[in-house]
């Protein structure tokens, strides 16, 4: 547990300095996570130890978002005067996101050849 | 008796315990509350969380910051748990290899369009923006997505409840924009569930499909990846407007 822990704090800090010393508009944690995931492809896969810190960090990862999402508090009436735009936005975008993403998929997809159940 | 429970109050005020027991308990009766009433959608233990503690710093007075305190030990480990989404990446890459001339560019249309379009639809209903940055990155995983609204200047809170709301509406919308679209495949069911709506709308197809499943999986992460780099530039182009 604790190799593992620190090799991922070890990786999100590597992450932040790298973020800072590039200025690079990018999330530190995620240039960790990237850092991680090219240890893991030159090493060839996660140990057992790294498997099981990182499924029991994910597991509960919902609760690790209620800090920062009780802070809504603060944005009670940002979030009561802008909710129907940003609703109207969500059900437009995420709609067009299933769309595009899937459409584009199937027509590239060799597996999904024209003559199939369409 | 007064003066000492003056005291108690100074205390309860300034240690970070008790904003940190208040995390852990809110969300283990969320959890409590949410088995309940399963199958319904709404009913997100981490919703159900934030709405609890919401309640009680209302009703009790407390400024945010006085339970941030504490909180913010429960918020260290999102760095940390963000990284180790590396592993279960790791593990789809063959996935990704395999299938990356359909994938990547489903992809990347898939996600600047949910992006972009988002930020379009808000800016030009009259949204403020501070709500349109932070509802550019709402079909990314929530912990990255926080950190992309962070550090391109908008509210992590208000996107943590975005994200939810993507997620839910992903759910509800997949099974009649696939029908209308004749998307037949369980890759590209899945592709576009992952893309569009994370890991909540991931976690539904995963009940019809393994196929579907995998590849939600694999676009979680990727998406992560693609729409931080993405949204920095998105924004750019907004301000020009």
């Amino acid at each position: 547990m604790l190799p593992a822990l620190t090799l991922l704090i070890v990786c999100q800090f590597l992450g932040e300095l790298l973020t800072r010393a590039t200025a690079l508009p990018l999330p530190g944690p995620v240039v960790g996570l990237v850092i991680l995931l090219v240890l893991l492809i030159v090493r060839g896969g996660p140990s057992e130890e790294l498997k099981t810190t990182s499924s029991s960090l994910l597991r509960h990862l919902l609760l690790l978002f209620v800090p920062a999402g009780a802070g809504v508090v603060t944005q009670l009436d940002v979030l009561g005067r802008n909710i129907l735009p940003a609703a109207i936005a969500i059900v437009i975008s995420t709609a067009l996101g299933l769309g595009v993403t899937g459409w584009i998929m199937q027509r590239l997809s060799p597996t999904a050849a024209p003559g199939g159940e369409g | 008796m007064k003066p000492d429970l003056d005291l108690l109050w100074i205390y309860l005020r300034t240690t970070p315990l008790l904003g940190l027991a208040v995390t852990l308990i809110a969300y283990q009766v969320a959890i409590a509350i949410s088995g309940r009433l399963k199958g319904i959608t709404l009913a997100n233990p981490m919703l159900i969380a934030i709405g609890l503690i919401v309640a009680l710093l209302l009703a009790t007075g407390t400024p945010y910051p006085v339970y941030f305190q504490g909180a913010q030990y429960v918020q260290f480990l999102l760095g940390p748990a963000t990284v180790a989404l590396a592993v279960p990446m790791y593990a789809n890459l063959s996935q990704i290899r395999r299938s990356a001339r359909a994938l990547l560019p489903a992809l990347l249309a898939g996600s600047a369009v949910a992006a972009a379009s988002a930020m379009g639809i808000a800016h030009l209903l009259g949204a403020t923006r501070t709500v349109v940055l932070s509802l550019a990155p709402k079909s990314v995983t929530t912990p990255i997505a926080m950190g992309i609204t962070e550090q391109i200047g908008g509210e992590p809170s208000l996107t943590a409840v975005f994200v939810l709301m993507t997620g839910i509406m992903a759910i509800l919308l997949q099974g009649p924009v696939m029908k209308l679209l004749r998307i037949t495949s369980w890759s590209a069911r899945g592709l576009s569930a992952g893309t569009a709506g994370h890991g909540l709308a991931t976690a539904r197809v995963l009940l019809q499909s393994e196929t579907a499943g995998a590849f939600g999986g694999v676009a979680i992460g990727l998406n992560g990846l693609v729409t931080s780099l993405m949204v920095p530039l998105l924004v750019r182009l907004f301000d020009r407007f």
